[in-house]
């Protein structure tokens, strides 16, 4: 693969905190290597900055191998950039050509208040784990991990849902901002399996309703989320969500 | 001070069940009395705090990172090793512990491993109860594979991401106990120091990251979970975040650190590209199952890799290790890395890289399996490269998927180019048999700490260690110490203690503040990190141990006189955060190339290149280091050595060979 380098503008979101109104400013970056991860770049620009007395770019990052789900840039208008099934710190330079322009802000959503600059508060997401993101076993179970055999197709499913890395890109994708296909992936990787059966109904009617409470928005079935999802979690869950939760609703004794 | 390591009596495979059939307990009705305290919540941490939670004690979890799940155990990739033996395949508890001893090359305790092995099977069984998806075969039972040092299939896994889909299991034990309110979790929180009441740990300062305010929390014990020190090296699979500083903060407060310079250096991650390299990635060792790794046998090789023919490849670890091949231990993998390209055998533009070649077996292994499977008669080459990539795909598709998006080349195409990169840590906090520090009260669990894996990991065995450690480990060993504790009010976060340890961390932090130098933070890790990797890194010896001390102390004198940290205190301020990690680092540095230089033999990770063997394997010296170091802190640039000797009764110690 051919490597070169480049001069790029940025325009990069700043705001001090969530009080503070913010707005885009302009930086140039020069020399920028296609082999470098955009965040790497980011390094580079921080760098510079410090060096120049100005504060740099604060930005959430932490594993750099995409699994993580802490990094969060909303690229040229869209999440994580302009690759297909990529995160921020997994895309690199080589999807940009010299003299580019890149705008770059945070997740945009009411349920994801600005900390700092592209630093959301993404704590809604664990708010809804806790509100049934889970099976009700304590420490110490002693039923054979073999006990009850998983057809090989339905641990598949519930593997591809449970890949969510929980980053928010599909709400900052939506233009409702809605939050359905997070909560889909975790609905569905425990109602495809066994061991989630006991609470199937209690847990999608109590995820849902945290995730309205939360202040989400509605799905109208846009699929940007799924377009945009760096884990490629499907659609189809949603689908699954919106079953399970009229099932529910319906043979819900409340 | 004489070590205690509190090893029960009796038979190796008793000591765990006597221990806990008479180890004091804690009546449900003092639990609730009880305040636990657990920094990290990756595996251990995680698992940690959610086991405390359901058996009643009032637990606090603080994470650094913005959610618990993004504890750096997410990234784990290959799996987790359990002695079930599904497969049938001469499994046993006593292999895994075997194994696990011998894979660290003799320098871990006996009964610890013993107990790791005997919980590993619990681990798969819970795991699999909170919904955790790992990979099935057709008729619904667990699939295993097989990882280095070991002659059995017992990795469970869930394609390459393993670590997240075990983390997210642990993390969702622990939401609900933060629903049903026994454990209140502090995110964007960081430990900055344990403080100690008249001997004992019994609480710690935690900042805010997000308002920069220190804040006082009191626990009757402390568990510190707060993964491995691999950043010290500036280049390292770990995640950006990942630090020793709450570790270092136990080690200055009186807990020893164990065996700090055994560090584990990954045979296959990603080469690095250039200077502006920020970390380096992983490719998970179960690649090794499936990928063969060779250099070209002749030095001046310019064809493209898929252009050399099978005759003029050097497949270097099927030549020099045949019973173990490609899945040797790491620590030997990656010196047979290093020989290769030292030699001048290397590939790639840097020449510091090896090639990992899936094609083999894509078409040998997969492809053939796959047409036989469908009644393909002499299938020709094309169509076995197209069935074996789907089930490739399906074993290591994101593993593929990243490394083209890093390198942009296409492994499925042509052969990955590799080369060793730190990993682990094996050493940590001593701890005894409880898992308890030489601290009272303070408590290591996972990477955080040195017990398990000797001088070198195995594969697979890290995810093991963190859910041991959390989920069947510390909830009946701090009971133990807690039951004394029953009478113990409360203490109050106003008294004197609280208030001086709370000073002492202020009066740090405006010291940083203050010193208003010329070098951003990163530039000084970058410095330390490349001291780190030149002079104790991958092989070692005595002259560069003894210069990079010197280097490292004179690196740290200029840190304190010249480093520029921008923004304010009482904000959020990553760089702040950052240089008080590098501080941190630029001490822990010393010792560790201290304990390299004191341990003059060879063993695991720890290469000395005065103590080799004519075929330069390494060479151990049992004679003379048989022990565990244990490092008391004493003041600036001094310690004092202890030693634990390691007494093996059940394994008969011997020279590692995986030929």
């Amino acid at each position: 693969m051919e490597h070169y380098n480049m001069n790029l503008t940025l325009k990069v979101w700043r705001q001090k905190n969530s009080n503070d109104k913010g707005g885009l400013e302009t930086y140039q970056v020069k020399n920028i290597s296609s082999e470098m991860s955009f965040l790497e770049m980011f390094d580079v620009l921080n760098e510079q900055l410090i060096s120049e007395d100005k504060d740099p770019i604060a930005f959430d990052h932490d594993c750099r191998e995409g699994i993580c789900g802490m990094c969060s840039m909303y690229i040229n208008g869209r999440p994580h950039g302009p690759w297909h099934a990529t995160t921020t710190c997994q895309l690199h330079m080589r999807a940009f050509k010299d003299g580019d322009t890149i705008v770059v802000e945070p997740w945009r959503a009411k349920a994801f208040p600005v900390i700092k600059d592209l630093v959301v508060d993404r704590a809604a997401f664990d708010r809804i784990i806790q509100a049934g993101g889970y099976v009700s076993v304590n420490t110490g179970v002693t039923v054979d991990a073999n006990a009850t055999p998983i057809p090989k197709s339905d641990a598949d499913k519930s593997f591809a849902a449970a890949a969510c890395i929980g980053c928010g890109a599909c709400v900052a994708a939506c233009k409702n901002s809605s939050a359905m296909l997070f909560v889909s992936a975790k609905v569905s990787q425990f109602a495809l399996l066994p061991q989630g059966q006991a609470e199937r109904e209690s847990r999608v009617l109590d995820m849902v309703a945290q995730m309205d409470k939360e202040g989400f928005g509605s799905c109208t079935n846009t699929g940007a989320c799924e377009a945009e999802c760096p884990k490629e979690i499907s659609l189809e869950n949603i689908a699954r969500l919106n079953r399970e939760f009229a099932a529910a609703s319906l043979s819900s004794e409340e | 001070m004489a070590l205690n390591s509190k090893i029960p009596q009796g038979d190796i495979d008793k000591k765990w069940s006597n221990y806990k059939g008479h180890v004091k307990l804690v009546n449900p009705a003092n639990k609730r009395k009880l305040e636990i305290i657990v920094v990290g919540t990756g595996l251990a941490g995680a698992s940690a705090a959610a086991t405390l939670g359901e058996l009643g004690y009032k637990v606090k979890v603080f994470c650094f990172q913005d959610s618990p799940r993004r504890a750096h155990s997410i990234a784990a990739q290959g799996g987790i090793n359990a002695a079930k033996n599904y497969q049938n395949d001469g499994d046993s508890v006593y292999r895994l512990f075997y194994d696990t001893i011998k894979g660290g090359d003799y320098r871990a305790r006996e009964a610890n491993v013993h107990r790791l092995a005997e919980v590993s099977v619990n681990i798969i069984d819970q795991c699999v109860a909170q919904g955790v998806p790992f990979a099935r075969e057709y008729g619904g039972y667990l699939d295993n594979r097989s990882f280095g040092g070991v002659q059995v299939k017992r990795t469970f896994y869930a394609a390459g991401q393993t670590g997240q889909q075990l983390l997210l299991g642990a993390y969702s034990a622990l939401e609900r106990q933060v629903a049903l309110g026994s454990v209140k979790q502090y995110t964007r929180h960081e430990m900055l120091d344990v403080v100690e009441i008249d001997g004992k740990a019994r609480g710690i300062i935690a900042r805010d990251l997000i308002t920069g305010k220190l804040e006082r929390h009191f626990g009757h014990a402390v568990v510190l979970c707060t993964g491995g020190y691999g950043n010290v090296f500036y280049l390292s699979t770990n995640a950006m975040g990942s630090n020793v500083t709450a570790a270092w903060k136990a080690h200055k407060k009186g807990a020893f650190f164990g065996n700090p310079c055994f560090t584990q250096i990954h045979p296959t991650c990603i080469p690095v590209s250039g200077d502006h390299q920020s970390k380096l990635t992983l490719m998970s060792e179960s690649l090794r199952n499936d990928g063969r790794i060779w250099v070209p046998k002749n030095k001046d090789e310019k064809r493209k890799a898929n252009d050399i023919p099978e005759e003029e490849r050097d497949y270097y670890l099927e030549r020099r290790y045949p019973a173990f091949g490609n899945l040797v231990p790491r620590d030997v993998a990656s010196r047979a890395a290093k020989e290769r390209c030292d030699a001048g055998y290397g590939v790639g533009t840097t020449k510091q890289a090896v090639y990992l070649d899936f094609r083999y077996n894509l078409i040998n292994k997969y492809g053939r399996a796959e047409a036989s499977k469908l009644g393909i008669e002499n299938p020709d080459e094309a169509t076995l490269v197209k069935l074996g990539k789907e089930v490739v795909k399906e074993q290591y598709g994101n593993l593929f998927d990243m490394y083209e998006k890093i390198t942009g080349e296409n492994p499925y195409e042509v052969p990955m180019r590799i080369y060793p990169a730190v990993h682990y840590t094996m050493g940590g906090l001593w701890v005894d048999y409880e898992l308890m520090t030489s601290v009272k009260g303070l408590y290591a669990l996972g990477e955080c700490n040195f017990s398990d894996h000797g001088a070198n990991r195995l594969g697979a065995s890290a995810l093991m260690q963190g859910l041991a450690d959390g989920y069947f480990v510390i909830p009946y060993t701090i009971g133990n110490y807690l039951a004394d504790e029953i009478a113990t009010k409360p203490i109050s976060t106003d008294s004197k203690e609280f208030l001086d340890a709370e000073k002492a961390v202020a009066d740090r932090i405006t010291t940083l503040m203050s010193i208003k130098g010329t070098k951003s933070v990163e530039s000084f890790h970058k410095r330390l990190g490349k001291i780190m990797w030149d002079k104790c890194g991958m092989a070692r010896n005595e002259k560069g141990l003894t210069e990079a001390i010197a280097e490292i102390q004179a690196l740290r004198k200029e840190f304190w006189k010249d480093v520029k940290i921008p923004g304010g205190i009482n904000e959020f301020n990553p760089e702040l955060d950052k240089a008080g990690r590098v501080a941190d680092f630029l001490e822990l540095g010393e010792l560790m190339c201290r304990d390299a230089l004191d341990r003059k033999e060879s063993c695991g990770g720890h290469f000395r290149e005065e103590s080799q063997t004519e075929e330069g394997e390494a060479q151990r010296d049992d004679e003379n280091f048989k022990f565990v170091s244990a490092w008391e802190y004493k003041g600036e640039s001094e310690w004092v050595l202890n030693k634990e000797d390691l007494i093996y009764e059940n394994i008969k110690i011997a020279a590692r060979s995986y030929k």
